[in-house]
């Protein structure tokens, strides 16, 4: 097991509930948390929030909740579920959310695996799951609930209201009022704060343990970078049991002292973000995405001088938004222009979106097209990337202020300590570090080699600013020919990222060049091509037109010129490629359903293609089976041409 | 169900309607509990929907009697049925296309409203506290119909199901002891049905509000109903409980067509 770095803070705020209770010191008044309740956001300040943390502690300690003990928290968002998260602790248990739209059946396992004797839900939807699943897990004892709607007719004695544990609570409070404190005074920052389940996409889901010191010290860190107060805002509405989460809206939030938001329901969170104009913002890519396309539609529809207007600031914006953003120096005319434009467009643009007051947003999770990051960066909104896992506590790297590449997470956090494995792999160091796998030593042992590195399973290399730039799962990174690394994944994402290509699949290890197959978006190509005049009776007879193979050719030498650049990959330029005749498609095995390529598959389904590239033809017949949303099965036919796509010379040779 | 059902609230003896020479109901009787949900049912054209425009006074029975809670009733307008707490909603949404969700649930809550139209206009002293009051209470609706998320969107750009569940959130702001729904779920798909059908029993289980609706799907009225009365050319054929109903020859006949 790896030692942990002794990160206790020198004012013995080393835990949750001690820094809780601090803030309910220094800040009574400030607020803490909010929740939109019948339309109308309410407020809880520290001081409400330390009370009622308070009597929750106490509610569950006179229900019998040992030390040790594991609780399960399942539901949205909501500031009560928060809470419990810190009365746990202050008790010395440890919290464990759920991905509450998990079905019951999927539940089970982490309930039986973490022996869960309390759960908190947040409503009767929670509650049945729960039930149904009840006799598969002994060990549940007692079932609360934030939410009583629908829950009047429920006469089990191990049910109870949150509200009324809450009253228990008080009871029990006045009648043993050193009970508390003395319970947060065991507390160690050594202890386990939280216990979040990884998602178990390979073999079951396995119980990472936190310690309070792990993510204490991760939520400094990245308030240090980000030089974050006491009077942010951030809207909670990622699902808790998502490490994510857990930093920015519990961690950070306690130890910064900011405010978190609940929004009132998944539906209504881009109305929310807008009334809450929160100054930190976390959210996917593709949210990122829909947003900015929302944007651009209905600029469509706008009058024929606000679109010119928009246009013309937007190619300002493009041009010095994000060196502006960064300090860097621009010229006065420059200067003038986007000030202008702030003026005109981008401030309410921002106000739109919600961003106004955005000091920091962050994305990760998925990589992000350059366009569409650059996009918000050059409106003025602080769009950053980082990087970690659920063992890192989210809080490996970050990207500084200033520092901000598209193409890179960004440089080691503070704390950190990254070194790059023989093979390509990342591997981590630091105070964040988990303390090890839920009743897996097997499973800790394999994932932390023998000086103390976390194995990430990512395989990346630090860029010559020492910043991370991850390009693939260590799996399936192999070599070529002459030994150059070939990531595959990061080759297909810089294609993917061109709007007419929708799916790729490379091929190059233990070859002497890399070789790819090409799928088009019908839909962008297709309007592509009516715009052009060119006629096609769909997707095998589109692919089959000259323009299109031109057309991908170009998107093809685009990528080829900025691996060039590259030093790493530089030698993974794409020689030869062709379009597929058919769409790869989950029905015929060719992706998985969540729509990843199955590499292996696909180059044994269609090795004459993968011959023919490599054998230097310039065409391949090609017959395949394919089967029909209704179950029938047909032939797809088609005479593929392969083409060269040019290549550049290296730029500067890795080192 | 802990819920009781109780008293007769409403009761309907011998009502005959005509329109001229037409006769739309004849000799009908029945009665409403308090507390209970109770169907309709019956072909096109059998006069379901008369039967509700009776129970809320737009239409006046010729002959007969409406007993409400005990008391024979008048002629009367139907703002005094609302007034008595009978609320209704309609087959073809009759709601403000252009007005938001909010503002439409709130129209619900005019007849509690009793500061005058000066005072609500300056929006002063008491008017002002009347309407924190009665937005709660709208809020309360929009919380427990789940529209939060729509709240102030104008109607008229809802889907179909989203507007049905709106004319619902009016006729509950009301408040209403007696809620007619007429055919609730017309026009919806199943997972819309589904949602309908939980938030009738809602309201009925956690307000205790009794309920009659009109509805077409058998599915739905055997599922939800306590008791049904089936209508056909204007007459009673049958009444009772949904398993009796489905199984009364004439019934099937009339209703779920010859040949079973």
């Amino acid at each position: 097991m790896p030692k942990q770095a002794n990160f206790a803070a020198v004012d013995g705020l080393h835990t949750f509930p001690r820094l809780l209770f601090h803030h309910a010191q220094v800040r009574p008044n400030a607020p803490a948390m909010r929740e939109k309740y019948l339309g109308i956001w309410q407020t809880w300040s520290w001081l409400d929030v330390a009370e009622r943390v308070r009597a929750l502690a106490c509610g569950l300690a006179a229900l019998g909740f040992k030390r040790g003990d594991n609780l399960a928290i399942i539901g949205d968002n909501r500031p009560h579920l928060y809470m419990m998260m810190t009365a746990a602790q202050c008790l010395g248990g440890v919290p464990v959310p759920l991905y509450q739209d998990a079905v019951a059946n999927e539940m089970l396992f982490v309930l039986q695996d973490a022996g869960i004797r309390f759960a908190l839900v947040e409503d009767q939807e929670q509650v049945d799951k729960l039930l149904e699943i009840q006799e598969q897990v002994g060990t549940l004892e007692h079932i609360l609930y934030d939410d009583p709607r629908g829950m009047r007719h429920y006469t089990q004695t191990f049910l109870h209201d949150v509200h009324e544990l809450m009253e228990m609570g008080r009871v029990h409070d006045r009648n043993h009022p050193d009970f508390l404190i003395a319970e947060v005074e065991q507390g160690h920052y050594d202890d386990v704060s939280v216990m979040l389940y990884t998602s178990g996409t390979t073999g079951k889901p396995k119980g990472v343990c936190q310690t309070h010191a792990a993510f204490i010290a991760a939520a400094q860190g990245g308030i240090a970078v980000d030089k974050m107060t006491a009077d942010g805002d951030i809207l909670s509405y990622l699902p808790m049991a998502w490490v994510g989460d857990h930093l920015f809206s519990f961690a950070q939030a306690l130890v910064a002292g900011f405010t978190i938001n609940c929004p009132e329901s998944g539906e209504t969170v881009m109305s929310d973000l807008r009334e809450i104009g929160p100054t930190y913002y976390f959210a996917p890519p593709r949210v990122f995405e829909s947003l900015l396309t929302s944007v651009m539609i209905r600029m469509e529809d706008a009058g024929q001088f606000k679109q010119k207007m928009f246009h013309h600031f937007m190619v300002v914006a493009k041009r010095c938004g994000a060196s502006i953003l960064d300090g860097k120096s621009v010229s006065t005319a420059d200067r003038f222009q986007y000030w202008l434009g702030n003026l005109l467009i981008y401030g309410p643009l921002r106000n739109v979106l919600g961003m106004s007051r955005i000091r920091v947003a962050y994305t990760a999770g998925a990589a992000i097209g350059p366009e569409l990051f650059s996009f918000y960066r050059s409106i003025g909104i602080n769009l950053k990337q980082l990087y970690g896992q659920t063992e890192t506590c989210a809080y490996v790297c970050l990207q500084p202020d200033g520092q901000v590449k598209p193409d890179t997470v960004g440089a080691p956090a503070p704390g950190v300590e990254i070194k790059i494995a023989d093979n390509g792999e990342v591997l981590v160091k630091g105070p964040m570090l988990l303390k090890g796998y839920y009743k897996r030593p097997d499973a800790t042992a394999e994932s932390i080699n023998a000086d103390g590195y976390f194995m990430t399973g990512d395989a990346g290399f630090l860029d010559e600013d020492g910043h991370l730039k991850i390009i693939d799962r260590a799996k399936d990174v192999g070599k070529l020919v002459n030994g150059a690394m070939y990531a595959p994944n990061y080759i297909e994402n810089k294609l993917k990222f061109f709007q007419h290509i929708k799916e790729a699949v490379c091929f190059g290890a233990d070859r002497d060049m890399v070789c790819a197959f090409i799928n088009i978006d019908i839909g962008a190509v297709g309007n592509w091509a009516e715009r052009r005049g060119i006629a096609y009776s769909g997707y095998t007879d589109l692919v089959a037109k000259p323009q299109v193979c031109e057309l991908i050719q170009q998107c093809v030498e685009e990528v080829n010129a900025a691996l060039a650049n590259d030093a790493m990959v530089a030698d993974s330029q794409i020689h030869r490629f062709l379009v597929l005749h058919k769409e790869l498609d989950p029905d015929d095995d060719e992706l998985t359903r969540t729509r990843k390529v199955r590499r292996n598959f696909v180059a044994e389904k269609y090795k004459v293609l993968v011959d023919a590239l490599y054998a230097g033809k310039t065409n391949q017949y090609i017959e395949t089976e394919v089967k029909f949303e209704d179950g029938r099965r047909g032939k797809v036919a088609a005479d593929l041409k392969i083409v060269d796509a040019k290549t550049f010379p290296i730029a500067k040779k890795a080192a | 169900m802990s819920r009781k059902i109780g008293d007769v609230i409403l009761d309907l003896q011998n009502i005959s309607l005509r329109f001229g020479g037409v006769k739309a109901l004849t000799d009908i009787s029945f009665n409403v509990r308090e507390h209970e949900v109770r169907a309709i049912i019956g072909p096109n054209g059998a006069g379901k929907s008369s039967m509700l425009n009776v129970i809320n006074g737009v239409y006046h029975p010729q002959d007969g009697k409406i007993l409400f809670r005990g008391q024979e009733r008048k002629k009367m307008e139907p703002h005094m049925a609302a007034v008595q707490g009978i609320s209704r909603t309609f087959q073809n949404i009759a709601l403000f296309k252009g007005m938001s969700v909010l503002d439409n649930i709130m129209t619900g809550r005019t007849l509690k409203m009793k500061s005058n139209l000066l005072m609500q206009a300056l929006w002063i002293g008491p008017a002002r506290n009347e309407e924190i009051e009665h937005r709660r209470k709208v809020e309360e609706v929009i919380d427990f119909l789940e529209i939060q998320h729509i709240r102030k969107t104008p109607v008229g750009r809802l889907p179909y199901g989203l507007q049905k569940r709106v004319d619902l959130g009016r006729a509950l702001a009301m408040e209403p002891q007696i809620l007619l729904l007429d055919e609730p779920m017309a026009g919806m798909n199943v997972e819309e049905k589904q949602d309908m059908c939980r938030f009738i029993l809602d309201v009925n289980d956690q307000f205790g509000t009794t309920i009659v609706l009109i509805e077409h799907d058998m599915g739905v009225v055997m599922d939800i109903s306590d008791r049904v009365v089936v209508l056909d050319y204007g007459k009673k054929i049958g009444d009772g409980m949904p398993d009796d109903v489905r199984s009364n020859p004439e019934v099937i006949k009339a209703y779920l067509g010859v040949g079973h």
